[in-house]
């Protein structure tokens, strides 16, 4: 066993569990705090995968923007929902049976990929990677069209939530 | 060598237990969390078989870029219409939620 | 104008007089009785100008008129049944009575429907008129005649009798005579009943028409019989040697009573004369048809249509005679015989107990037609010729005389405001003075029916009638015959007495005043005939005078047959005979009744005791056919065909149909479209709305839900495809 594969199995489980606590913790500001682990864990495996950009722009969004927004909906709501109520609805078993079936399938499919053993072959010039990104999603032949997109789409969401959640002028 | 295989089994049980939270929490805001979740284990397996099959492209880096910003945009609406709606019905539960039917 | 054109044109005016009154003039009176008058006198100018060419003509009746103008009328398969016109000596002389009454009867009217005076009180179109007042320059009210209200209606009506008549006489064929037969029993209906809101009136038509249709349906059957023997209905076809000889030999259908084809041909034909010219028993309609107005009364009932059906008989006679031998006369003829001389006596028994001076010369029609036929039955073809002219004379005379003596009294009647019966002879008397020319004229037409001798045409005919029977050896004919003429006798001077001699009885015959002159005029040129023309028939062997003038009624009327009859040699008995009969009726008819008073009853009630009641109702034969006829059928059609038949059975069936199909509606309704049909349809809408409500229930609205249903169908479609697809 590689030193990779032992930290690669430390971090997975360390995500996981931390996943699982997500879904299954009473209190909303604990299941906020154990997605930030998790995400921490995500992280790392872009690390792992010699994605360091995507990492770093992981913790910054993800970790550091859209954590906090949940921590923030948890407190502005807090008042409502007490963290002795039962935190998950009527219909749950169904929806573990669900959740167990799909990883049986995912499961069942993948080992039955032989593509599946791939190993990891050398990356080809990889001090260029960034620049390649960058150039790639401004390039009209590459990918402009989704980035600007997608720029749009962040446009109509910041507007559609700013007024959605803003307060009604009386 | 990590096989592809870990990650791959990886992304597919952290996609399952965003889905069971999805599906069973009350919460609305918890049901956000859990759709991060899942936007994660795809993002991971994006840049997976980026990094193992077509390592050469930039193709699955430029699909994960934009699913991050699919995700902060859709958390961030998300999170608007649930402030939205406990402004309204002083409730964020879920189940709370069911006038979209006859 | 050639001869053949005259005859086809002389039923054409009174026709066109009817169609124009009845379209164009019916207000203007004096145009209507113009037009009236007018058409009788065209055809009467018409008649007279074939009569005189016919009587010039020699042979006539082996080369009648009208042999070139035959038309083909119907279509019948491969041949035409043709019709055409026919003048013979029988034709020519029957057509000078008839245009002379026709003519006469039409000026009558005028005077008799009251034309000129002023409208009635109480008129109203239906009723008889009844008077009207009007003021003098004192203011003196007196009530005078008012014009009949239906003035122009009655001149159409008797110009349409006129065609018809003319039609009968005319034709050659038994078709066009049955059309003209049956027009005039149509102008009879309408006549008789020409006041129609009288209910004795209406009844009197209904009568006289069904009594008459018996007649005429076994009228037709023969005419049918004769028609499918030998294919023609054309007197010349009929009357040849050949054809008379087939039908005499051919048994009769059906071998009834083992007559001939001929003899059953003939009965058959003359049940029509028997209905039309009243002979018994189907006479009970000619009494009561004197609810009609006397015009109607002379023309139809007396002179023309009455004698139309001794025409028919004797125009058949060649087909009557048909297997008689000179010592036995055929069966057909040994049954006019019979009837004839039944109706005779009969009628003229009858006629001797009636009041009403209408009715006592009805039953003398009747007696009077007995007379013919019964001779005709004897094979006395040439008197009874020329008895039909003489009769249709002095009985239209008659009639007319009678009803302007029902005007003279009813002038009275108006005059003194009595409440009597104008037409009853026991409330007249007296007239004589105040109606002369009526008086005259009357008696003539009287002594003519009773045979007074030597100077009435009465005489002449009836002689000769008793003549034949007397001297071909029909003793039981004769014998009867000889009796009815004496009862003849009686009962006309009986009415002759009663009416104009003695004493006025009642006011208003003291009050009666002639008529005018329209009436009189006509009487007085009958008259003239009735006296005239008995002297052309005197048979020449007759002692002193026979031989003076020669006997052309005789040599014409005998020209008809094919074999002329022979006169008979003269005989003393008959004569004599009827002179005595004559006298002795007329003198015990006045001796009798010279010296009735109003208020005395008949002396012949006392004389025959419940004899006279009897005869008085006329042997009480209406009631019998009342019992026998009119009951059950009245039974037939009100109680059988109404209620039995059509209210229960037929109506039975329909209402059960009714009830089954409203059940059969029922049950379906209930049991199949309701439950089924309905219960479907609701089935399929509450169905659905179950579905839907069932549906519902997965729309609970909750996210959550809806994602883990999309997730397990996503799941079922997965596993489905990896257990299919993967193992290949």
């Amino acid at each position: 066993m590689t030193p990779e594969q032992i930290i690669f199995i430390i971090v997975a489980v360390v995500t996981l569990t931390a996943a699982l606590s997500v879904v299954t913790s009473r209190n909303l500001i604990h299941s906020a705090l154990w997605l930030i682990l998790a995400l921490f864990g995500v992280a790392i495996f872009y690390v792992l995968l010699d994605a360091g950009f995507f990492a770093v722009i992981q913790v910054i969004i993800y970790i550091g923007a859209i954590a906090i927004l949940f921590i923030f909906a948890a407190m502005l709501t807090r008042r409502v929902m007490q963290d002795s109520d039962p935190q998950t609805n009527s219909t749950w078993w169904l929806g573990a049976l669900i959740a167990g079936l799909l990883f049986a399938g995912l499961a069942l499919v993948l080992t039955n990929w032989p593509g599946l053993s791939t190993p990891a072959s050398p990356l080809a010039g990889d001090s260029e990677k960034i620049r390649q990104l960058g150039l790639a999603l401004v390039s009209p032949d590459h990918y402009v069209l989704p980035f600007e997109l997608a720029s749009i789409l962040l446009v109509a969401g910041m507007i559609g939530a700013i007024y959605v959640a803003g307060e009604k002028k009386r | 060598m990590i096989p592809l295989a870990w990650y791959l089994i990886f992304a597919a049980v952290l996609f399952c237990i965003g889905l069971y939270g999805v599906l069973v929490r009350k919460n609305a805001i918890a049901i956000l969390m859990g759709i991060e979740l899942m936007l994660n284990s795809v993002n991971i397996n994006l840049i997976a078989f980026w990094r193992y099959r077509s390592s050469q492209g930039i193709a699955g880096q430029a699909f994960a870029i934009i699913v991050f910003a699919i995700a902060a945009a859709e958390v961030a609406v998300g999170l608007a219409l649930i402030i939205s709606i406990y402004r309204r019905r002083n409730s964020i539960i879920a189940e709370d939620m069911n006038m979209m039917k006859w | 104008m050639s001869t053949d054109l005259l005859i086809w044109l002389l039923p054409l005016p009174p026709l066109l007089a009817f169609f124009l009154i009845v379209l164009f003039t019916r207000r203007n009176h004096a145009l209507s009785h113009s037009l009236g008058v007018g058409a009788a006198l065209l055809s009467w100018l018409g008649s007279m100008v074939i009569f005189i060419r016919a009587i010039n003509t020699p042979h006539l009746g082996s080369h009648p008129f009208g042999s070139d103008s035959i038309v083909n009328w119907l279509p019948t398969g491969d041949s035409w049944l043709q019709i055409g016109v026919r003048v013979d000596p029988l034709t020519a002389a029957t057509l000078f009575f008839v245009a002379w009454t026709i003519l006469m009867i039409f000026l009558y009217s005028v005077g008799y429907s009251n034309y000129g005076q002023p409208k009635g009180d109480h008129d109203k179109p239906g009723l008889q008129p009844h008077g009207a007042t009007i003021s003098d320059e004192h203011g003196h009210k007196h009530v005078v005649p008012s014009v009949e209200p239906m003035y122009s209606r009655f001149f159409a009506f008797l110009g349409l009798f006129a065609c018809g008549m003319y039609t009968l006489v005319v034709s050659d064929n038994l078709l066009t005579l049955f059309i003209g037969w049956e027009i005039m029993g149509l102008c009879s209906y309408l006549l008789i009943g020409f006041w129609y809101q009288k209910p004795s009136a209406r009844a009197a038509m209904i009568k006289a028409f069904l009594t008459t249709r018996v007649g005429d349906v076994f009228m037709l059957l023969g005419i049918a019989y004769l028609y499918s023997s030998i294919g023609s209905l054309s007197f010349s076809e009929i009357f040849k040697p050949e054809t008379l000889q087939k039908l005499g030999s051919t048994p009769a259908v059906g071998g009834i009573l083992g007559l001939s084809a001929a003899g059953l041909i003939g009965i058959l034909l003359f049940i029509g004369t028997i209905g039309k010219s009243a002979q018994w028993p189907l006479h009970v309609w000619l009494p009561d048809a004197m609810e009609g107005p006397t015009p109607v009364s002379a023309m139809i009932h007396a002179a023309t249509m009455v004698s139309a059906g001794v025409y028919l008989v004797i125009r058949m006679f060649p087909l009557l005679q048909v297997g008689s031998t000179p010592e036995n006369i055929s069966p057909a003829m040994g049954v006019l015989a019979f009837i004839g001389t039944l109706t005779a006596i009969f009628s003229a028994t009858i006629a001797v107990a009636q009041n009403d001076i209408k009715r006592v010369l009805a039953y003398s029609t009747i007696s009077q037609l007995g007379y013919m036929i019964a001779a005709l039955g004897i094979g006395a073809y040439v008197a009874v010729a020329f008895h039909l002219v003489t009769h249709a004379f002095f009985k239209a005379l008659l009639f007319l005389g009678s009803g302007s003596v029902i005007h003279g009294v009813e002038h009275g009647v108006y005059h003194t405001g009595e409440t009597i019966d104008p037409q009853n002879m026991f409330n007249m008397g007296g007239l004589r003075k105040k109606m002369p020319i009526t008086f005259w004229t009357f008696l003539i037409g009287g002594f003519a029916l009773s045979g007074f001798p030597f100077i009435t045409a009465g005489f002449w005919s009836k002689d000769e009638i008793l003549a034949e029977a007397f001297g071909r050896g029909y003793w039981v004919v004769f014998i009867v015959l000889v009796l009815a003429a004496f009862l003849t006798a009686f009962y006309t001077m009986r009415q002759i007495t009663l009416t104009f001699l003695g004493k006025p009885r009642t006011q208003s015959a003291q009050h009666a005043q002639e008529t005018h002159w329209t009436m009189t005029l006509p009487l007085a040129t009958l008259a003239f005939f009735a006296v005239t023309l008995g002297w052309l028939g005197i048979s020449e062997s007759f002692p002193l005078i026979g031989g003076l003038i020669p006997n052309h009624v005789h040599e014409f009327l005998s020209d008809t047959l094919l074999v002329p009859p022979e006169a008979l040699p003269f005989n003393l008995a008959p004569l004599l005979l009827s002179i005595l009969v004559s006298l002795g009726g007329l003198t015990l008819g006045w001796l009798m009744y010279r010296k009735q008073s109003s208020a005395a009853e008949d002396p012949l009630q006392s004389a025959l005791g419940p004899v006279y009641t009897v005869l008085k109702n006329k042997y009480y034969f209406d009631e019998l056919y009342d019992l026998l006829l009119v009951r059950p059928a009245y039974w037939l059609a009100s109680t059988f065909t109404n209620q039995l038949l059509d209210r229960g059975i037929i109506d039975g069936v329909l209402h059960l149909i009714a009830r089954v199909a409203s059940n059969v509606g029922h049950v379906f309704r209930n049991y199949i479209d309701k439950p089924v049909v309905n219960g479907f349809g609701d089935f399929v809408g509450t169905g659905i709305k179950k579905v839907g409500q069932g549906l519902r229930i997965i729309q609970t609205g909750k996210v959550q839900q809806y994602l883990l249903m999309a997730l397990v169908l996503a799941f079922g479609a997965m596993f489905y495809l990896l257990y299919t697809v993967i193992p290949h």
